[in-house]
């Protein structure tokens, strides 16, 4: 396999050094055609240049002075916290509504199964408005939370962690869910035979069998949340230390410091492809 | 029995003991419509063709699968009775399952796979370690305990499966094709082990197979179900003796015909008449082996009163015979023999091939339909 020549294509992809041969833009029976090679060779290019562009307008020399200021880790501080808090609600959630739409059926379980993957379409901005009208402070939901139990969401952390987990759960839900249609059922009847509850047969057998699932879809939810913004600005302002995360950091600074802009996104981009590593590592771990 | 037995608690003990079910189960277009009763101790095989319901009898007996109508009792308890609206949940049920590829859980050693069910029911974790140790250890395994179910063998998988069905001390054991997944010499030894195990096996096993070999080495009765229902019971030799079906003979490798007794003789439904030794009156089946069964190009002598004229519909080798399959000129009849090499060479043999096909009285078998 090592020994047949290369597409000149492929050279220039920046494919992991440990990417298979089998993954090679053409096979052994010559190289691709024209009319499939060229759109993938712009798509290609289309893809990789605003990064590229992002890595050669780096601001390389002011960039330790950049990185270095409070502001800076501040925001990255709040939002790896509230990625990684969205992303534990949506594992003890999402993970039983996964279970709920793969394992039962009831009356309308179709439906319920579209609503769940709704945000995933839905403008994060409209899901942020309609935050604000279940969970605002005069929302459906809200004002009654305020008045019971003085809580206040909007324009809070955790109202920010409300926000990236209304975004980012479906994205769980849905790998969760597709894992375990896939995971043979049966192990759970075995399990009932020797005495387990439903309950124990998913904790002591299915869970640890769709472990890698959960860790996907775990891993895509927390990306989905880091880089949250629409839902975030809407539902919980833009308050440095408080609501202030990344991304809506780096539009801030878009406004008047450009360099400053640039330096917030290599740090996210940074963070994106360190998790996409660890990504590809766990998915060719459990296939 | 020791004394302290027969003076156990449950006043239905000995009377009930084992296994009473009535299973019946509608699903549109198929109807599950069994009975059996177990005695405790006793090994049963359910046997029967693709799509019986053998495996779905099983799930019901483990409540997999609900019944619609009839009763389960085990040991005098009541499992499931639909028009009582009773079921026992699975979980709850004394039951042990070997499932037909084991189902072992793919994440937990040997060890743990055993100790699973033990914890389930409470017992500490070094204790139900401790009971699994032992039971790998019975099944000669103790070198496989911290082994993960894909780096063990089909056979070992099946010892580790009994193994962890047993560990939850269950009063119906209940084996799903238990040798079907193996290879042909993995199989005779684990059929010979699996034998012993059961036969040491003191509450009541039910096993499902479609291997008539399986059924009849490893259990103590068979019951053979056809489309849903029962349509032979009893143990193996009298099935293999007395056939009642086309599917059953065929299993015990017979010729088997259904007709209508008076003396000696058997009239078919064919039409044709086959003497017997035995003397009857009334419906009767005729069985024979196919190695009872003479070809010859020419209408034989008067000795041989059984002679038909045949076409040859196929020729296949069967060990170190050929297996010829024959369909009766007058009458459709369908008849196999088994003939050598040499004989099939020497008559020239062939399909479509017309020859006499000629049965001694002595080597048939006639009872009662």
């Amino acid at each position: 396999m090592t020994g047949s020549s290369r597409p000149s294509a492929a050279a220039g992809l920046p494919e992991f050094p440990d990417a298979r041969p089998r993954r090679r833009l053409a096979g052994g029976r010559g190289g691709a055609p024209l009319p499939l090679l060229l759109p993938a060779l712009i798509a290609l290019v289309f893809l990789l240049l605003p990064l590229l562009a992002l890595l050669i307008r780096a601001p390389w020399r002011s960039l330790p002075s950049q990185l270095t200021s409070s502001a800076v880790w501040q925001a990255l501080r709040l939002s790896l916290q509230t990625a990684t808090t969205a992303t534990v609600v949506s594992l003890l959630f999402g993970v039983p509504l996964a279970w709920l739409l793969a394992r039962t059926t009831f009356p309308g379980r179709k439906l319920v199964r579209a609503l769940v993957t709704l945000p995933l379409v839905l403008p994060p901005v409209v899901g942020g408005v309609a935050l604000l009208l279940a969970l605002g402070r005069n929302g459906v939901v809200g004002r009654w939370l305020d008045s019971a139990f003085g809580i206040t969401l909007p324009f809070t952390t955790s109202g920010v962690v409300v926000a990236e987990t209304f975004v980012a759960m479906p994205f769980l839900v849905i790998t969760v869910e597709g894992t375990l249609r896939a995971a043979d059922a049966r192990y759970e009847e075995a399990a009932a035979t020797l005495g387990a509850s439903r309950f124990t047969a998913f904790r002591r057998v299915t869970l640890p069998m769709i472990a890698p699932g959960v860790a996907a879809g775990a891993v895509l939810a927390w990306a989905r949340a880091l880089g949250e913004f629409g839902a975030t600005i809407t539902f919980a302002g833009s308050f440095p230390g408080r609501t202030q995360t990344m991304p809506l950091a780096v539009y801030l600074a878009l406004q008047d410091d450009p360099a400053a802009a640039i330096a917030l996104s290599l740090v996210l981009l940074a963070v994106s492809v360190a998790v996409l590593a660890g990504l590809r590592e766990r998915w060719t771990a459990a296939a | 029995m020791t004394r302290l037995d027969n003076a156990g608690p449950s006043p239905a003990a000995g009377v009930s003991d084992g296994l009473d079910a009535h299973l019946v189960l509608d699903r549109g277009a198929f109807r599950l419509d069994v009975r059996l009763t177990v005695a405790p101790g006793e090994v049963l095989a359910l046997l029967g063709p693709n799509g019986a319901g053998k495996t779905t009898s099983l799930r019901t007996l483990a409540g997999l699968t609900p019944l619609t109508d009839g009763h389960l009792r085990l040991d005098g308890r009541t499992l499931e009775e639909p028009a009582l609206r009773r079921r026992v949940p699975t979980e709850d049920r004394p039951v042990g399952v070997i499932f037909q590829d084991y189902l072992l859980f793919p994440h937990l050693t040997a060890l743990d796979n055993v100790a699973f069910g033990p914890r389930c029911h409470g017992v500490p974790k070094a204790d139900a370690r401790a009971r699994a140790a032992e039971l790998l250890a019975r099944m000669g395994l103790t070198d496989h305990a911290g082994v993960k179910p894909r780096r063990l063998s089909g056979g070992q998988a099946q010892r580790v499966a009994l193994a962890r069905a047993l560990a939850t001390g269950p009063r119906l054991l209940l084996l799903d094709e238990p040798l079907a997944a193996l290879d042909a010499r993995a199989r005779l030894d684990v059929r010979a082990e699996l034998r012993r195990h059961l036969a040491a096996f003191e509450a009541v096993a039910v096993l499902v197979t479609h291997d008539p070999l399986d059924a009849m080495v490893l259990a103590d009765r068979l019951v053979v179900i056809e489309h849903g229902r029962v349509v032979q019971e009893g143990t193996p030799a009298e099935i293999a003796r007395r056939p009642r079906t086309d599917y059953i003979a065929r299993l015990v490798g017979l010729n088997l015909y259904q007709g209508e007794a008076d003396g000696h003789a058997v009239t078919l439904g064919h039409g044709v008449t086959v003497t017997t030794t035995e003397r009857l009156t009334g419906p009767a089946f005729v069985a024979f082996p196919p190695s009872a069964v003479t070809l010859s190009p020419d209408r034989p002598d008067s000795s041989a009163r059984n002679a038909w004229r045949a076409a040859i519909t196929g020729l296949e080798s069967h060990g170190d015979q050929i297996r010829v399959a024959l369909t009766g000129l007058a009458d459709g009849m369908p008849l196999t023999a088994d003939l050598t090499a040499v004989s099939v060479a020497e008559l020239g043999l062939h399909e479509g091939a017309q020859v006499w096909a000629t049965v001694k009285a002595a080597q048939t078998h006639a009872y009662p339909a």
